[in-house]
């Protein structure tokens, strides 16, 4: 039966072709926009790292007080040097990590390249374990190069096949402004979106992958410059020393703990309080203590990384896809209404109202399958203008994969077929009796 | 016309004129939105920047090797004085951000030194005496800066800076008598003011984020060569109908002056007319995507439109027949079908503009759009009228051409 009314469908198809014709464009239109809209939207809000993102908290610490808190009694959204390494030597957490974003200009190896800038972090070992940065050759370094302040570097796979034509360059010499690392690993293309742990630098949809890490305590030593986003507040900029120039109190270091366990993340925000009162005590901080602790989900949405050009264009395109899906309503309506003799006869010779339903909704499932597959190619070709539409940045993000391909179709049939509700219930509300007589 | 009779016949198709009324209202609810999307990007694209972007372009130049502060100072002069002598060049400037760019430098405004709350946010221009002429910016009061004004040092060694040109938009937001040039303001964090001794024309903020469309015109320009940053931005005005010999001569002055420097292929020159548009890039996508579902959805609304009909005209073919053998004109039968159009058409526009209403109320508590004014509901709520008069019209013509002889036959 279900072959017949399938070929019974697609007869159907030709039939009435302009009608037919719009109902597939109206499907094809919308369920295309829709896709090529969600392509976007599902990977600027997607988690970043599932398995573990309830499980990393970023570190919030008031050290300004509350006349400088924008917005209204939040925290700064990084720790000042201070903070950072009193709760980097506190170690209350398994894993801990702090960082800031260096851009070296790396000198080349051959002689005759001109030396290039790379983007990085100046950060510790517990970076690469909380993360799960994936190693091509060799390993991150441990603790006791943290300790040592060792001048070893992990360089970035994109990296290691400019300077070194992609061989394993473990135990290499790299040079970053004029220091000489040695280079203990390199990863493999390592590229989460949003890159969740860097948003204070806006580096969540960029697309200049990290190259170089350095260990954070060596980078303090030699004054590694700073590239990404100092937030001075209110602070007094001016200092007469370097001392002073690590303790101002300018937001700049993101620091993220990894918290196996609620309770885990509960005793740790109990220690961020203790230890702000501290600092209250000794004279630093005039206010009570004001901390956070975000996890990853809570943290992106926090920062509002979804651009909310993604999130309006997705729901302009839903709109759009339900307007089509009302139109197809109404020309299904009358596609199956046109047919009303027809239907009484197939009663009046014993087909049960089921058996109009079925053979009704197969046909609007084949009108959905057409467009479908109409918004599958409308889709693919949209894809390639969506860097018309949103930042390059944004848009190289959105990528044709089977699993979108596979929901256009589903998605296209699906609605089709819910559209086709009411349409094939009245088509089967036909009164045999009713149809006969007039003809 | 009597609507009377159309009322009741659409009692007898209830389901197709709710679908009907029902797609033009969302149609004007989602396009009367996008159109005011539209508008907003377009006024937010077109406001101007105050730089004369013409024959102007952009060096951004990392250093390489751990050049200390005065090497670096030294370079940078000798940089600038290589690109003014170049032929194809009329002036450069050496500055830490600039108009469009997206990222810069902002600071508090205060008026005060103990000021804790800031009057207003505004971007922080380091310039030298080349910057206002370079960047095509006319002084609209007082002087400019002097060379011996302009210090070189590292921002955390820097102390007060004594004088200061602000744009036009900030000294009257400062000081709306107009009285600001000579007036003390502190644009810095370290408790020393500084003298306003210039005002320039507009010009506009390096910020581009919505959050900071008010403080859009607030511009210092501070006499300052920023040091121990790693890198400097060149910006390069060119001879009128120079750009191009100039964009090619540049980086090679500069190399020819050191070789320690990075130019990154992707974004280390660029015209002006590429700043604005990678500022801009997010407003022009969204447009062009608002355009699109726009024409789009009006076309499909259009077919159901036509869809529809045509469909009620063939249901109807014996009635029409009736009507037109009891004396009924094509004229009238015409009239018919565009009257009842009209009339699902405007029930359809008042269910479409509570609805984009609550959309656009929506949008502002989520998303900071402004409030939808009513122009946009009348233009988006016309052109639906007439869209789907002329779409009824081909269906509505076939059925003032049923002839009367109809009634007489049987289906």
């Amino acid at each position: 039966m279900f072959a017949y009314y399938l070929q019974l469908g697609l007869r159907s198809l030709k039939r009435n072709p302009v009608l037919t014709a719009l109902m597939v464009m109206a499907i094809a239109f919308g369920v295309a926009a829709s896709m090529i809209t969600w392509s976007v939207f599902r990977v600027v809000a997607g988690n970043p790292i599932p398995w573990k993102s309830s499980q990393l908290y970023n570190v919030q610490v008031d050290n300004r007080g509350p006349q400088y808190d924008n917005p209204p009694n939040e925290p700064p959204e990084a720790l000042n040097y201070t903070d950072a390494a009193a709760l980097m030597r506190a170690h209350k957490a398994p894993r801990q990590t702090l960082f800031y974003d260096i851009a070296p200009a790396v000198l080349p190896t051959r002689p005759n390249d001109l030396p290039s800038t790379a983007n990085g972090y100046a950060t510790n070992a517990d970076f690469f374990s909380m993360f799960d940065v994936p190693f091509k050759y060799g390993s991150p370094w441990t603790s006791a190069e943290d300790d040592s302040h060792a001048a070893v570097a992990v360089i970035g796979n994109e990296l290691n096949e400019k300077l070194f034509g992609g061989a394993n360059s473990v135990g290499r010499d790299v040079t970053l402004d004029m220091h000489t690392y040695r280079i203990i690993g390199v990863t493999e293309r390592w590229d989460p979106k949003p890159r969740y742990y860097d948003v204070y630098d806006g580096m969540q949809f960029s697309d200049d992958l990290p190259q170089v890490y350095i260990v954070f305590n060596r980078a303090i030593d030699l004054h590694v410059r700073m590239s990404g986003r100092n937030n001075c507040g209110g602070a007094p900029m001016h200092i007469d020393n370097d001392e002073q120039w690590l303790h101002r109190e300018c937001a700049w270091i993101p620091f993220w703990v990894e918290l196996p366990t609620r309770a885990a993340a509960q005793t740790y925000q109990e220690f961020l309080i203790a230890y702000s009162a501290e600092q209250q005590r000794a004279g630093r901080f005039g206010w009570a203590p004001n901390v956070r602790l975000r996890n990853v989900t809570e943290w992106l949405a926090y920062e509002k990384v979804v651009p909310s050009e993604s999130r309006i264009s997705l729901f302009v395109s839903i709109g759009f896809f339900v307007i089509c899906l009302v139109n197809t309503i109404g020309l299904l309506l009358a596609k199956f209404m046109r047919r009303s003799s027809e239907i009484g006869v197939r009663r009046a010779l014993g087909a049960t109202r089921r058996e109009v339903y079925a053979q009704f909704l197969m046909e609007a499932g084949t009108v959905g399958l057409a467009g479908g597959v109409l918004g599958l190619l409308l889709t693919i070709v949209g894809m390639q203008g969506v860097g018309l539409l949103f930042e390059p940045d944004v848009a190289q993000l959105a990528q044709v994969d089977l699993s979108l391909l596979a929901t256009t179709l589903v998605v296209a049939v699906v609605a089709t077929v819910v559209a086709a509700f009411y349409p094939t219930w009245r088509a089967a509300q036909v009164q045999p009796a009713w149809q006969l007589k007039s003809s | 016309m009597q609507i009377k009779p159309i009322l009741a016949a659409m009692r007898r198709h209830k389901a197709g004129t709710i679908l009907i009324g029902f797609q033009i209202a969302l149609t004007l609810a989602i396009v009367c939105n996008a159109l005011f999307i539209i508008h907003e990007r377009m006024t937010r694209v077109s406001r101007p920047s105050g730089v004369n972007e013409k024959n102007l372009f952009v060096i951004t130049n990392d250093w390489v090797g751990n050049l200390s502060d005065p090497q670096t100072a030294a370079q940078i002069r000798a940089d600038l004085d290589a690109l003014r002598q170049l032929g194809s060049v009329e002036d450069a400037t050496a500055m830490n951000s600039f108009p469009l760019h997206g990222s810069g430098w902002d600071n508090y405004i205060r008026m005060k030194p103990d000021q804790i709350h800031m009057t207003t946010d505004s971007s922080i221009y380091m310039s030298d005496d080349h910057t206002l002429d370079t960047l095509g910016v006319k002084l609209v009061a007082g002087r400019n800066f002097t060379p011996n004004e302009i210090q070189a040092l590292p921002i955390q060694q820097m102390t007060s800076w004594p004088v200061i040109i602000v744009s036009k938009d900030l000294a009257k937001l400062l000081f709306p008598k107009g009285d600001a040039l000579g007036k003390q303001i502190y644009v810095t964090n370290n408790y020393t003011s500084s003298t306003i001794i210039g005002i320039s024309d507009t010009l506009q903020s390096h910020m581009m984020d919505n959050d900071s469309n008010a403080y859009a015109y607030n511009a210092v320009l501070v006499p300052m060569r920023e040091l121990g940053t790693g890198y400097v931005q060149y910006l390069v005005r060119a001879r009128p109908g120079q750009l191009e010999a100039a964009m090619r001569d540049a980086p090679k002055a500069l190399v020819a002056q050191s070789r320690m420097r990075i130019f990154e292929a992707r974004d280390g020159v660029m015209t002006f007319a590429q700043v604005r548009a990678k500022a801009y890039e997010r407003d022009y996508g969204m447009a062009i995507l608002m355009g699109i579902v726009s024409v789009v959805l009006l076309a499909i609304t259009a077919a159901g439109i036509v869809g529809l009909t045509s469909f009620w005209v063939g249901q109807r073919r014996r009635q029409i027949g009736v009507r037109r053998a009891l004396g009924a004109t094509q004229r009238d039968i015409l009239s018919y079908f565009m009257t009842e159009n009209m009339l699902i058409g405007l029930g359809g526009i008042v269910v479409g503009t509570l609805l984009a209403l609550g959309i656009n109320l929506w949008m502002v508590t989520h998303y900071g759009v402004a409030h939808l004014s009513g122009s946009y509901l009348l233009v988006a709520a016309i052109a639906l009228l007439v869209l789907g008069q002329g779409a009824v019209f081909a269906p509505a013509l076939r059925a003032a051409r049923v002839p009367p002889i109809e009634v007489t036959r049987t289906v």
